[in-house]
């Protein structure tokens, strides 16, 4: 089974990435942008059949290794 | 005095470190991070660097490896354990310290010498440090320490801040906050001051000849404290 998850800052937290990003398309001409948020995308393919189970390991990845709780979110996207 | 440097993978300030250590008296061992047990050691310290290339998070690959489990079992048992740079990441993506480093403001990698405030002495680091201001070198891409206001509260409330980046006569403000940490923190302390997580590097300022010397009045006095 492949779960996707979603990795991104919180809401208050400084991204100056996604800032650069912004700034970058702004001057490219894409000029009707209100905000960049920068993320991570991970796809994770576990031997576990059971779409529940499955994300609830991969919810416990999140938890302990993948994201940092102090400064982002994440979002299971997918399962199949 | 006994002390372990640990080096992880892409670690590279690990031997700098142990010629500190040595140079101020410590009897110093260095510890690979696939290892399990820690030798006895009165002070373990993490180094700087780039463990795991920063993969992820920087530090926090590093701060599930082996070794890891019996430094934080060390710190939670009230052994001291200090942090520089990349270890201070790895000490917060363990968990030991609160908050987290953030990239830098500017998005730019800071190499120069600064100067810090020492804002709590009443620890067994910085405790009869004859100077209040030191100066001392920062080289890092993620320095911009970052807490939620719940965490800056608490560490507020019980002391937890170790140093602030400051001007030369120890005047803190925006102006000398090279990476747009909160309040300036260059530093901190778990609750118990056992644990110390800083930026700064004190081992790069050991021989008056190469670089300047307030890291070595740091070394001197922390053996002093520590014996």
């Amino acid at each position: 089974m492949k779960i996707s998850v979603v990795i991104t800052l919180k809401k208050d937290v400084l991204d100056p990435q996604g800032k650069i990003i912004h700034q970058t398309l702004d001057g490219m001409g894409f000029d009707n942008i209100n905000e960049v948020r920068q993320g991570k995308y991970f796809e994770i393919n576990t031997k576990e059949n059971d779409k529940k189970k499955a994300e609830e390991k991969v919810e416990d990845m999140c938890k302990k290794l993948l994201s940092n709780l102090v400064i982002e979110d994440y979002k299971i996207i997918g399962s199949q | 005095m006994n002390s372990s440097v640990i080096t992880f993978p892409g670690s590279n300030c690990d031997r700098d470190m142990h010629i500190a250590l040595q140079k101020f008296g410590f009897k110093n061992k260095m510890v690979w991070h696939n290892d399990v047990e820690l030798p006895k050691s009165d002070l373990v310290v993490l180094p700087g660097g780039f463990s795991y290339g920063d993969y992820l998070r920087c530090g926090s690959i590093a701060s599930k490896s082996k070794i890891m489990k019996s430094v934080i079992n060390f710190a939670k048992s009230g052994g001291k354990v200090m942090g520089i740079c990349n270890g201070f990441q790895i000490l917060v993506e363990a968990g030991l310290l609160p908050g987290v480093l953030l990239r830098n403001k500017y998005l730019e990698f800071i190499c120069k010498n600064v100067f810090v405030k020492i804002y709590n002495k009443k620890n067994s680091y910085f405790k009869n440090v004859k100077k209040d201001i030191l100066e001392l070198h920062i080289a890092h891409n993620e320095g911009n320490y970052f807490c939620s206001n719940n965490q800056i509260k608490e560490i507020n409330d019980n002391n937890q801040i170790a140093l602030l980046y400051s001007d030369k006569d120890g005047k803190v403000n925006e102006n000398h906050n090279p990476n747009g940490s909160i309040k300036n923190i260059a530093g901190i302390f778990n609750k118990e001051k056992n644990i110390l997580g800083m930026m700064p590097h004190p081992e790069r300022m050991i021989d008056p000849n190469l670089s300047g010397e307030d890291g070595s009045i740091f070394f001197q006095n922390l053996i002093n404290n520590l014996k």
